[in-house]
């Protein structure tokens, strides 16, 4: 299969006060070729430390405790800083969410775009870097270019500052995108505008994108597939079909239920109660058993293994095993 | 018709950014809050909403136009003053970011008890404790947290706290800007029951600012849209998401993602490129309880009428 990025087993943790946050745990992924993952779950479950670690771009504290990172066939694992260097920007490049504290409010933002394409490209005249940002500005929906390209950060509105750091981060032509909710600064007008041009850019370029997100909504618009992150873990995966119409793990169940749409006509919303684990003190078995009113008694002893639903659908949940089922059915 | 229990008349605030330069942030708005009711306030960031919720609660002063509160005129001074007590007890705010909003250095019972000591209150429940305990309860928290720092807690659980130091005043009118939208997904369902419950169990009155439409469908009464700092439209929220009028509630409405992949797939968002939407004319009743801005150059406004769904 077309793999782009793999990684196996992967564990992160970072020393701090009084513990030892366990950040990513023994996470598995793969992303294809052209395709769109999405990375859900709540803030402090390990998302944005995930894509950090793909990009090794971890605070020094963090350690990789086991697993293996493999982008396009190569293991980078282990890799320098110096050897990172050089393959940041070329494979994979990094959206964040706030658009104005990732741009430079000092420079301009063709001198932004221009910066980038240097650093991949240092033999280009200046004809040509400014003909490569007004190709660059295009592809990014603003028109013209030329003008724009001499403003600064503070005078674009919000929709064309974060299409500028789209601009400046496909100026080294990666392979792979990891978007870190990337419009949840946005107004949902605009969100809608920035999910169809990345999903645009993303045909055009043949690209790979990861994109972090809680809202289930944008996922639905432009993921292919959905892996959903509880503590630290992935407790589900699955194409956008198996993940919206038939969730497997309570604790997806729970996030698609709590969704407005979900209760309408309905006095109260569905919600999942309690709140979620910390990733330092972390239960015994499985960390969603406390908020789940259907956990079972094994659900506290020990945690679920990945069980197959179909060849693209698995999820954690012991509900899923074939004793239970049994029992159930008994 | 109904009671009303806030509001603001012709209301116009404006920054002054340095001598030259204005931002007329309000744009004379009038608006009602009805005793009783959740009224939604949505609009794009940058529309003026917080700025209205701020001059709602005497934190800016307003340059044109006037704010009340039951019978009494806050935006004047000298009866701003004569009240003081009653317009800083019976109305309350909880803001968007609960990490700046509580003070850092300050244990959750000395911030639920804050209010009472600048106010020289009472406790009805006898003691500071107490009171601070029944209101943590009440807003669904533990009590074990009464002697933790905002630090330690959660951001839903600092929400919470917030939402507790607003309700330990017993206010009438509880205004909410974006209370929902820095807390996680499953914790938001959880406040947005909060206020429901606050609402129909007790009778309070709240003025709920938010982007994200779909709570705001499912929680509120009424919805009010702001645009540019003005308000474009006004309705029942069943109405108002039955049969939006205005093109930028049109708009609005098309863009919420629809959490179903295949629906979501096919659904074409409006084309439109940074689109200006007609400020001008006035609001008008189109039909019972339903405003809407119009009259103005609509139809010289190309961009203005542009076609949407």
């Amino acid at each position: 299969m077309g793999n782009i990025l793999e990684i196996k087993n992967l564990s992160v943790k970072i020393p701090a006060h009084g513990g030892t946050v366990s950040a990513v745990r023994d996470v598995s992924l793969e992303l294809k070729k052209g395709e769109t993952l999405a990375i859900v779950g709540e803030s402090g479950c390990g998302k944005s430390m995930l894509c950090k670690s793909i990009m090794k771009l971890l605070p020094e504290r963090a350690v990789i405790e086991s697993g293996q990172i493999i982008v396009n066939g190569t293991d980078i694992t282990g890799l320098s800083d110096r050897e990172m260097t050089k393959l940041r920007g070329q494979l994979f490049s990094y959206v964040f969410q706030d658009p104005l504290s990732a741009l430079d409010p000092t420079m301009t933002i063709g001198r932004q775009i221009a910066e980038s394409i240097l650093i991949h490209q240092r033999n280009l005249g200046k004809e040509e870097i400014l003909a490569r940002i007004n190709e660059l500005l295009t592809l990014v929906g603003i028109k013209n270019p030329e003008e724009r390209s001499r403003l600064h950060s503070y005078e674009l509105s919000g929709g064309m500052r974060q299409r500028c750091v789209l601009a400046i981060v496909l100026a080294s032509n990666p392979r792979i995108l990891l978007a870190d909710e990337p419009t949840t600064a946005l107004d949902v007008t605009i969100q809608a505008q920035i999910l169809d041009l990345l999903k645009d850019i993303q045909k055009k370029r043949n690209m790979s994108t990861v994109l972090v997100s809680h809202d289930m909504g944008v996922v639905a618009r432009v993921a292919d597939r959905v892996a959903i992150m509880y503590a630290g873990k992935i407790v589900e995966t699955g194409t956008a079909e198996d993940i919206f119409y038939s969730p497997a793990h309570p604790y997806t169940q729970g996030l698609l239920k709590s969704l407005p749409i979900n209760s309408r006509g309905k006095d109260v919303l569905e919600t999942i109660p309690g709140m979620p684990p910390s990733l330092m003190r972390l239960p015994k078995g499985d960390a969603f058993a406390c908020r789940n009113p259907k956990a079972l008694p094994i659900d506290f002893i020990e945690e679920p293994p990945m069980f197959k639903i179909s060849d693209s659908h698995f999820a954690a949940s012991w509900t899923l095993d074939k004793r239970y089922k049994n029992s159930n059915l008994e | 018709m109904q009671d009303i229990i806030a509001g603001v008349r012709n209301l116009t605030h404006e920054f002054q950014l340095n001598k030259k330069l204005k931002i007329r942030a309000i744009d004379g708005l009038s608006l009602d809050i009805r005793r009783g009711e959740i009224l939604g306030v949505v609009g794009e960031s940058g529309s003026g909403k917080s700025t209205l919720a701020r001059c709602m609660m005497n934190i800016y002063r307003p340059t044109e136009g006037e704010v009340f509160f039951k019978n009494i005129k806050c935006s004047d001074r000298a009866e701003y003053k004569k009240h003081a007590f009653e317009l800083q007890t019976k109305r309350q705010i909880i803001f968007q970011d609960s990490a700046s909003s509580l003070n850092p250095r300050m244990r959750v019972i000395d911030i639920i008890a804050e209010p009472f000591r600048i106010n020289h209150i009472v406790p009805i429940r006898g003691s500071i404790e107490n009171e601070a305990r029944f209101q943590l309860k009440y807003t669904g928290l533990d009590e074990e947290l009464l002697y933790k720092y905002p630090g330690e807690l959660s951001g839903g659980q600092r929400q919470r706290v917030a939402i507790a130091r607003a309700l330990a005043m017993e206010p009438e009118l509880l205004v909410a800007d974006e209370p929902i939208s820095a807390v996680d997904v499953s914790i938001q369902a959880q406040l947005v029951n909060l206020f429901k419950h606050l609402r129909n169990e007790h009778g309070f009155s709240i003025m709920f600012i938010a982007h994200d439409l779909a709570m705001v469908e499912f929680l509120c009464d009424r919805v009010a849209i702001m645009y540019r700092g003005r308000l474009v439209e006004l309705a029942e929220t069943k109405e108002l998401f039955a049969n939006p009028l205005h093109p930028y509630t049109k708009l609005l409405l098309s863009c919420i993602p629809i959490p179903d992949p295949r629906a979501e797939r096919e659904r074409k968002h409006p084309d439109f490129d940074e689109t200006e939407f007609d400020t001008s004319g006035c609001l008008t009743e189109i039909s019972e309880g339903h405003l809407l801005l119009c009259g103005g150059e609509k139809s010289n406004n190309k961009k203005g009428s542009l076609a949407i769904g």
